[in-house]
């Protein structure tokens, strides 16, 4: 309103002027063609005859045009007159006073009292006081935790000795299947001895973050013991296995990056995923195809950005299905894309390998070209923690930005101790390795031919998957089933064998099964005895 | 709140600007000189961006002796720090570790315990609480704990950091509000993160203000849709560790049930080092431990070990046990571990047959009410709360941080010297904590020390006490 009105007062300015510029040009211009054929007639009447008629009929013309710009110019005048007769002949401070000022000024006038105005605003109306009080009394939240279901009060085994090849439980001997004791390091005498002088030195706990006096030389010694082992430059220790990976990956990944993950990653990868806010990209589990395509597909869309990152996040043994990830494709993946691979080797580390150095080690491939690794120690060597690798200036970052490093105690010494006297026993007896892999191979060919399940693990890797073949289409009716097989295998045959269990906060979608954990300390007839025990149960449950 | 000399503030942001301006121009000069070395990073990003660890590099590592001083013996009252690169240890005066109750180092009653349950059952189980890590101890642990901090039952977690992480995003997601306070510790913040809920913070300690955002929230309902939410969790501490305060517990709680929130209190800190029996802030203030729905707690500071613990009603428990991916996925507390928590929950409860624990609670309290006292005589500015171990000296200025540590050191004293960004940028500290194995002639030879570093270093903010009375206190110390 107010815009139309100003351009209204301006436009009215110009056009008036324009107005009686162009009036006065075009009488001017009517009179100029009279005069000049007035001239032209009146020097050439000898040739009259000729150009007579249209002399005449000019002057016709002429003198009908000067009529009606006659009329026009009267009117002006006379609109000019009346409109300069109450303020005619004024000079006020030397500037004539003609009517078009009124106008002006009166238009000024509308301007002003419109911007004075304030513009509508539709009244806002806060709650009052007694509002929000009967808001506040009538709102009822939701109970803290959903009613308990049956489902929910199963109990775990307990066990009443060392959780090795084989334990007791409930006073009964157990053959375990669901340690993850791949070298069967629990109850080594030299791990016990290394642990008991550490606690009659340190005391259990650290009392501190690292940074607060918390670092004892254990800690120190144990880093430079994982870096000779692994011919890494530099290696940093973690007080809890789950939360290396949910650490590590928000230390360099923030918002913005991309990742490129399996989707068969377990929940603590995915937490740190989730906490570092980047774009993440999932690829079918294991398949080198759709990492292919997915590389290929984010590489022609962000050609962009210099400073954006790019992971591929991939776990070296996977745990939710015993894959093994194919690090020589993977490392020519990176190297064509650019990519940096993070790889949590929790489940290989001592176990793969001629001498047990992990995934690089199996399939040949220098282990410089892994950007970070990460593992978790409550694995093959058979203490907790967890520890990462890499170059020194990854280490560094994360001495000082790694959260779970940081804000946390730091590893009970004489759990970093049993993890050094752990990684000398590895190093000493290779042999554990081999039987390791001879007790896999058998346990393949027992489970070969078993009912309703179907091995779906690599076959060297220690974690044996039975997945199963037909799934009922409700994962819950699945996960019951498995826990009353695993249930049943230890009432009746004193076997412990891990179902697959899941929160409801973990993504993965892979197919659910029973899974074995095989250890260098099972003897052949515990091998024999679960391939039974398990091909029965398969048989009686399944179908 | 703490407010800060008019002075020492311009001083410490001068100082900071100019640390700054250094760095920047020590930045400048690197990239000039890196501009000419090959770098073999083509087509990669730099893992970290410049401005990221500009803090890191050009602060940081400037004073990095005075963090992260490997120790070689048992974190005591007494404890030898190690000098870097050489393996020459001195012996200094402990003030830096958390061990409230000394059982940080070799104890009579709990350490043989922690040997025989070692040698039955071994380092780790190498296994999740649902597949085989559970054992008898574990059990016995679940009930010991959750005996002592008068809960029905609780359910243990490896490591204390994951506790929070792991928690929080099980009980409440999408949709839901928590209300956190400002100083809250970063497991928290991270847990909370992780949950996908929205997140409100209020002021430190304000009972007032969270009243007030309780009604505002509640009012408004979820952000754009106005819906009600689905469930309220405020979260609260028991002991800030790095103010020293003690939370106004009976207030909040007695806020949170008047609007129906629900209240989680996480005492890493307070369990085991503040009230009459050792069970922490709500013995301490007299609050009903059934009002509180959530307890959460640690054990590396009191009990001398590692991990953490929820306490609730048993349906509560038996819920985390069935979704936390902490009991599902990670390995289970360490065996010996969680001998030493009961046989420590023992000693404290005076169980064990000796009145040890009732000595170690005692000497605690009165140690930090002393140290306090006398600091505060001195002329520092010291935070926190009485009966509360933990004791944060304002030092502000940047250029104090090392000077003070290093002060120290040189005396055989250990400090901790916090700075940012565990701290405000302008509100560096050094921070106390005082353990039960502390004898009145350490704490003697503890305040001399840090009283002439203090003067050396200008941290005397307040004026001292007049001389008169500290002689009276003179005869009374020496008795």
């Amino acid at each position: 309103m107010f815009g139309l009105l100003v351009l209204f007062f301006f436009s009215y300015r110009f056009l008036t002027f324009k107005i009686l510029v162009v009036v006065k040009f075009e009488s001017q211009s009517f009179a100029s063609p009279l005069l000049w054929a007035n001239d032209i007639s009146c020097s050439k009447s000898t040739r009259i005859s000729s150009n007579s008629l249209a002399a005449l009929c000019s002057i016709h013309r002429a003198k009908m045009d000067t009529n009606l710009v006659e009329m026009f110019r009267a009117g002006l005048n006379w609109v000019t007159m009346a409109l300069d007769a109450p303020s005619a002949r004024v000079v006020l401070f030397g500037v004539r006073i003609q009517w078009h000022i009124f106008v002006e000024v009166l238009l000024g006038f509308v301007i002003v009292i419109l911007l004075s105005q304030k513009s509508y605003k539709p009244p806002k109306r806060p709650l009052t006081e007694q509002e929000i009080d009967e808001l506040c009394d009538e709102w009822v939240p939701e109970p803290l935790i959903p009613p308990i279901t049956e489902d929910m009060m199963h109990e775990p085994p307990v066990l009443e000795s060392a959780a090795g090849p084989h334990t007791t439980v409930n006073g009964k001997d157990v053959v375990n299947f669901a340690s993850a004791n791949y070298l069967g390091l629990i109850g080594h005498q030299k791990l016990l001895e290394s642990c008991t002088s550490a606690l009659e030195k340190y005391g259990v706990g650290s009392c501190g973050p690292r940074g607060f006096y918390g670092t004892i030389d254990v800690h120190l010694d144990c880093e430079t013991r994982i870096s000779k082992f692994l011919s890494t430059p530099d290696t940093i220790l973690y007080s809890y296995g789950l939360s290396t990976m949910f650490s590590t990956i928000p230390c360099f990944c923030k918002k913005g990056d991309i990742i490129v993950a399996d989707e068969g990653v377990h929940w603590g990868i995915q937490n740190g995923l989730q906490l570092s806010r980047s774009t993440i990209v999932y690829f079918k589990h294991n398949d080198m195809d759709s990492l292919r395509s997915t590389l290929e597909k984010i590489m022609t869309k962000n050609k962009r950005s210099k400073n954006l990152r790019r992971y591929i996040v991939a776990e070296a043994v996977y745990q939710n299905s015993g894959q093994i990830a194919p690090l020589d494709e993977i490392v020519k993946l990176k190297e064509k894309y650019k990519f940096r691979v993070i790889l949590d080797e929790s489940n290989s580390f001592g176990v793969l390998g001629r001498s047990g150095r992990g995934l690089a080690e199996h399939h040949g491939v220098p282990i410089e070209k892994i950007d970070v690794v990460t593992a978790a120690m409550g694995h093959a060597l058979a203490t907790e923690g967890g520890f990462c690798t890499g170059n020194a200036r990854i280490i560094d970052y994360q001495r000082l930005s790694s959260s779970g490093y940081v804000f946390s105690a730091s590893l009970p010494p004489y759990l970093a101790s049993a993890a050094i006297t752990a990684i000398d026993v590895i190093d000493q007896n290779p042999e554990l390795l081999v039987k390791m892999k001879h007790n896999i191979a058998l346990l393949w060919k027992g489970l070969k031919d078993i009912k309703g399940m179907s091995l779906a693990s690599d076959p060297e890797s220690p974690i044996v998957f039975l997945k199963l073949e037909k799934s009922s289409g409700s994962t819950k009716e699945d996960l019951l089933l498995l826990e009353k097989m695993a249930d049943r295998a230890l009432k009746e045959d004193s076997l412990l064998v891990v179902s697959s269990k899941k929160s409801f906060l973990d993504k993965c979608r892979l197919p659910v099964g029973i899974k074995l954990l095989v250890s260098a300390g099972h003897s052949e007839s515990d091998l024999v005895k679960v391939s039974e025990s398990l091909k029965r149960l398969a048989s009686e449950l399944l179908l | 709140m703490i407010t800060i000399p008019y002075l020492t503030a311009v001083s410490t942001y001068f100082s900071y600007g100019l640390l700054f301006a250094f760095g920047q121009l020590r930045d400048y000069s690197r990239r000039i000189f890196d501009w000419w070395s090959t770098n073999n990073l083509h087509g990669y990003a730099p893992i970290c961006l410049a401005h990221e660890d500009f803090y890191i590099r050009r602060l940081y590592h400037r004073i990095q002796d005075c963090f992260g001083r490997p120790i070689s013996s048992a974190p005591d009252a007494w404890v030898d720090v190690v000098e870097r690169r050489t393996t020459k240890s001195t012996r200094c005066l402990n003030l830096g570790s958390y061990n409230y109750l000394g059982f940080g180092s070799y104890d009579e009653y709990c350490t043989p315990l922690v040997i025989d349950s070692l040698k039955k059952f071994s380092p780790s189980t190498c296994s999740s609480r649902v597949d085989a890590g559970t054992t008898s101890v574990h059990a016995e642990l679940e009930e010991c704990v959750a005996k002592y901090v008068g809960k029905p039952a609780a359910i243990v977690t490896g490591m204390g950091y994951a506790t929070n992480s792991a928690i929080i995003p099980v009980l409440i997601g999408k949709g839901g509000l928590i209300i956190s306070d400002s100083l809250n510790h970063t497991s928290i913040v991270n847990g909370a993160r992780g949950s996908g809920a929205t997140i409100r913070v209020f002021q430190h300690n304000t009972p007032a203000h969270l009243e007030r955002v309780l009604k505002e929230q509640i009012a408004e309902g979820q952000p754009r849709t106005h819906r009600p939410w689905k469930k309220i969790i405020v979260v609260v501490e028991g002991i800030y560790s790095m103010e020293g305060e003690i939370c106004q517990l009976p207030e909040i709680v007695s806020i949170c049930k008047k609007y129906k929130a629900y209240v989680y209190l996480d005492e890493a800190h307070s369990i085991g080092a503040i009230g009459k029996t050792g069970r922490g802030v709500c013995e301490l203030l007299g609050v009903d431990t059934a009002d509180v729905d959530i307890m959460m707690g640690t054990f590396t500071k009191s009990f001398g070990s590692c991990g953490g613990y929820i306490a609730g009603s048993k349906d509560l428990i038996q819920y985390l046990k069935y979704h936390c991916p902490a009991h599902l996925y990670a390995t289970s507390i360490s065996t010996p571990s969680a001998q030493q928590i009961i046989s420590a929950i023992k000693v404290i409860l005076g169980e064990d047959g000796s009145n040890r624990g009732a000595q170690k609670l005692a000497r605690i309290r009165e140690n930090s009410n002393f140290f306090r006292a006398e600091l505060q005589k001195m002329g520092f500015e010291v935070l926190g709360d009485n009966d509360s171990p933990v004791m944060p000296i304002m030092l502000y200025n940047p250029a104090k941080i090392p000077a003070f540590s290093r002060e120290c050191l040189r005396e055989n004293v250990a400090v901790v010297v916090v700075g940012f960004p565990a701290t405000p940028l302008l509100l560096a500290r050094a921070r106390i904590c005082i353990s039960a194995s502390h004898s009145r002639e350490d704490l003697i030879k503890a305040l001399q020390v840090i009283s002439k570093a203090g003067d050396l270093t200008g941290i005397k903010y307040f004026p001292a006490a007049p001389k008169k009375q500290e002689e009276v206190k003179d005869t009374i110390k020496l008795d």
